[in-house]
């Protein structure tokens, strides 16, 4: 749109192109209302609450104190808490680990579910339950299968002989985090699958005939044809899975509460808004998630050259 | 609508004034929030409902969630919103700091009915001159032991620390020569949680090594006392413990003993009465004494726990509601609740009366441990006390996991605290 309009500007700009400009903003101005309100508002105001010291007490009443949130000399700030650094930490390697292991499985899956075969409806649809299912519903589950005292998971491993002794999945330092990566995985994989299925299902086929009537390995035209072609979609279904996973909160605080081990910065953020009750330092915490997030998407698109635009060739 | 919705408050205040006409013209709906563990909520509803029909209003029970820290959590955001929903809150020991400001002053209601109960239990639910909850029930760590072990091993129950250690590891390694491969010595609380502040501050009290903060709100937690306390606790772990315990909350240690695969355990007095249900295997076994003394100049202690009944301020009908805590927490309820539930008292007399003693003979043995309790320091340090106990808990869970010394974990979490309490408290 930009394009079209900074075109017509350039080539001087009849009444006609600037009636279309003011109608097209006309029309856009009620979702730009809208989005203000649900999503630039509440940004603004936390943005605002990480400059005061506001509480949840009383939260009519607070100071601005600047930037002490985020450091200060004398009680340190967000930025010198070790606790926060190593939320950030646990957010990055559970992000970075669960989405290449669903980006794996999830082209796995895609790929079998693109060939034809009878009841290939059914088992598009019975792959989504997992992404279906509640994520507080799912996550409860999963704690109970992996309860060290009466979960399945340790009852199966003992009986075939896996587990010399139950081991406490989420509770143990050692296992918590692969615990939520696991959960997370069988999650999410179905979604992951379906939009990369969705790209899969656009690709031209004359690529394959080609190859077909050559002999080309099959293993071949997928590194050759496939992966090339589908590459565009699955960079963005990535993108969506990592902020997804760059702002996990209910899985995390379902299956471990408040660990240290496996405590994302949204959770970080949660203890200090709610449990302790610090409206501005959570706030700090909310706008430091937001600025990484943010940040890491930028340098993802810059690098990975992914056009959301939509017009990929 | 706001005129509506205001008149029947003004008239319900007029006529409370007027002496002999509240319970006609007074009926107005108050909810009430429950715990809903075990058989709380039962008995909470009965004594809500013998309240409706004295008085002719009406209450709504509003069950809340089994843990604490997520109840804490949902009534932090209600009472931040200044939500109506809720009238009556059923709250922590250790929230009248955190959520008082909430909460309206019962004291012009109560009529000195507070003067019958625990005075530190009293003293605690008081801020700055304001009676911001009515004791309900209360609570203190106490010593499970299995009477029949002792006894068959010539023991008695343990006096100090050290000689718990000592018991536990003869009972211990006696049963197991015997057989018995899953028995243990002791087990406790020790998962990271706000259980673990309990338990931990039992050992450093008994120790005498102070209260985390003092009545003045100065960091005392990193003497020698404490570090003390905390080697010992920390040197059980994996001899007369299970290494498991450091994801014990209260069921698990609980679930432990009552199988039959502990010496000791320490708890709150809930376990008794599920130690001696019909189904129990160690029923009619255990014995319940006061918690060890650090050593010879040390003292018996526990941690005081309980729950108290306040009124939010942002109620339509507080004075009907303040005339609902005053009920349910008058002896004649408490006594009904002890008997029937098992819950302890808060008014002094009660653990003398005939009754309540014959449904529950401990309330008499341990009545010195529920007067002479010690509060966590949630009134010091006010709304910063969860932070103060996670951070509190952090550090002693790092020593018990034995990642730190006592002494690098205490130094550490004196600096925390001093950094928090920088912020205010």
């Amino acid at each position: 749109m930009t394009d079209r309009s900074d075109h017509a500007t350039a080539s001087g700009g009849s009444e006609l192109t600037r009636a279309k400009v003011r109608s097209a903003l006309l029309f856009l101005a009620p979702m730009l209302v809208v989005l203000f309100l649900v999503a630039g508002w509440p940004l603004i105001r936390t943005i605002w609450f990480s400059f005061t010291d506001a509480s949840l007490t009383n939260i009519g009443e607070y100071n601005f104190i600047g930037f002490d949130n985020f450091y200060n000399s004398e009680w340190g700030g967000l930025l010198s808490d070790p606790d926060w650094w190593r939320a950030v930490w646990n957010t990055l390697r559970f992000a970075v680990i669960s989405v290449s292991i669903e980006t794996v499985l999830g082209l796995i899956v895609a790929l079998a579910l693109n060939v034809q075969f009878p009841g290939r409806g059914w088992v598009r649809a019975a792959i989504l339950i997992p992404w279906a299912i509640p994520t507080i519903v799912s996550a409860k589950m999963w704690s109970w299968m992996l309860h060290d005292q009466f979960g399945m998971l340790n009852d199966l491993g003992m009986r075939l002989g896996m587990l010399a002794e139950p081991v406490a999945w989420t509770a143990s330092p050692d296992t918590a985090m692969m615990a939520v990566i696991m959960v997370d995985v069988w999650k999410t994989t179905p979604f992951m699958a379906l939009l990369i299925l969705a790209g899969l299902q656009m690709l031209p086929s004359d690529c394959y005939e080609a190859a077909r009537v050559d002999g080309i390995h099959p293993v071949r035209v997928f590194f050759r044809v496939t992966l090339p072609l589908v590459y565009p979609a699955l960079m963005v279904a990535v993108i969506f899975r990592a902020l997804d996973a760059l702002r996990i909160f209910d899985l995390i605080y379902v299956l471990t509460s408040n660990s240290k081990d496996t405590m994302t910065m949204s959770v970080y953020a949660r203890q200090q808004l709610v449990d302790f009750q610090d409206v501005g330092y959570g706030s700090a915490a909310s706008t430091m998630l937001f600025l990484i997030i943010a940040g890491l998407t930028i340098a993802y698109i810059t690098l990975g050259k992914v056009k959301l635009g939509g017009d990929v060739r | 609508m706001r005129l509506s919705a205001r008149f029947p408050t003004a008239l319900a205040a007029a006529l409370i004034a007027a002496p002999f006409s509240v319970t006609t013209a007074s009926a107005a709906n108050v909810s009430l929030s429950c715990g809903a563990v075990g058989a709380e909520l039962e008995l909470c509803r009965q004594g809500a409902e013998a309240w409706a029909a004295k008085t002719g209003n009406t209450v709504t029970i509003v069950s809340t969630p089994n843990s604490t820290t997520e109840r804490l959590a949902l009534y932090q955001q209600l009472l931040a919103a200044g939500a109506k929903d809720i009238d009556v809150f059923q709250i922590d020991v250790i929230w009248p700091g955190i959520l008082g400001a909430h909460f309206i002053d019962l004291a012009p209601y109560s009529g000195g009915a507070e003067a019958a109960h625990f005075p530190a239990i009293v003293e605690n639910n008081t801020i700055g001159g304001e009676l911001k909850a009515m004791p309900w029930y209360t609570d203190a760590g106490v010593l499970y032991y299995r009477a029949d072990l002792l006894e068959k091993h010539g023991r008695t129950p343990p006096a100090t620390w050290a000689d718990l250690t000592e018991t536990a590891q003869a009972i211990q390694d006696a049963e197991r020569a015997e057989g018995n491969a899953g028995m243990w010595g002791y087990v406790f609380q020790g998962r990271a949680y706000e259980g673990l502040t309990c338990n931990a501050l039992e050992w450093i009290d008994s120790f005498g090594g102070g209260e985390i903060v003092d009545a003045s709100g100065a960091v005392t937690i990193n003497n020698p006392a404490a570090v003390q306390a905390l080697d010992a606790a920390a040197g059980w772990v994996k001899t007369i413990t299970p290494e498991g315990v450091l994801n014990y909350a209260e069921e698990e240690a609980r679930g432990v003993f009552q199988s039959g695969n502990a010496v000791f355990m320490r708890n709150w007095p809930y376990a008794w009465s599920l130690a001696n249900s019909d189904d129990s295997p160690i029923k009619g076994k255990v014995g319940v004494a006061p918690l060890p003394k650090g050593g010879a100049e040390g003292k018996h202690t526990g941690t005081l726990g309980g729950w108290q009944l306040a009124v939010s301020k942002y109620s339509e009908h507080a004075e009907v509601a303040a005339d609902l805590v005053m009920y349910l927490t008058s002896p004649e309820e408490q006594k009904r609740r002890a008997i029937e539930g098992s819950y302890n008292p808060t008014i002094a007399e009660l653990y003398s009366d005939a009754e309540v003693l014959a449904a529950a003979p401990f309330f008499g043995d341990l009545y010195s441990t529920f007067t002479s309790a010690v509060a966590r320091p949630s009134r010091v340090t006010g709304e910063k006390y969860n932070r103060v106990s996670t951070s509190f808990w952090n550090a002693v869970h790092s020593v018990m996991s034995g990642q730190s010394t006592a002494e690098a974990s205490l130094a550490s979490l004196e600096s925390e605290l001093n950094g928090v309490k920088r912020r205010g408290w």
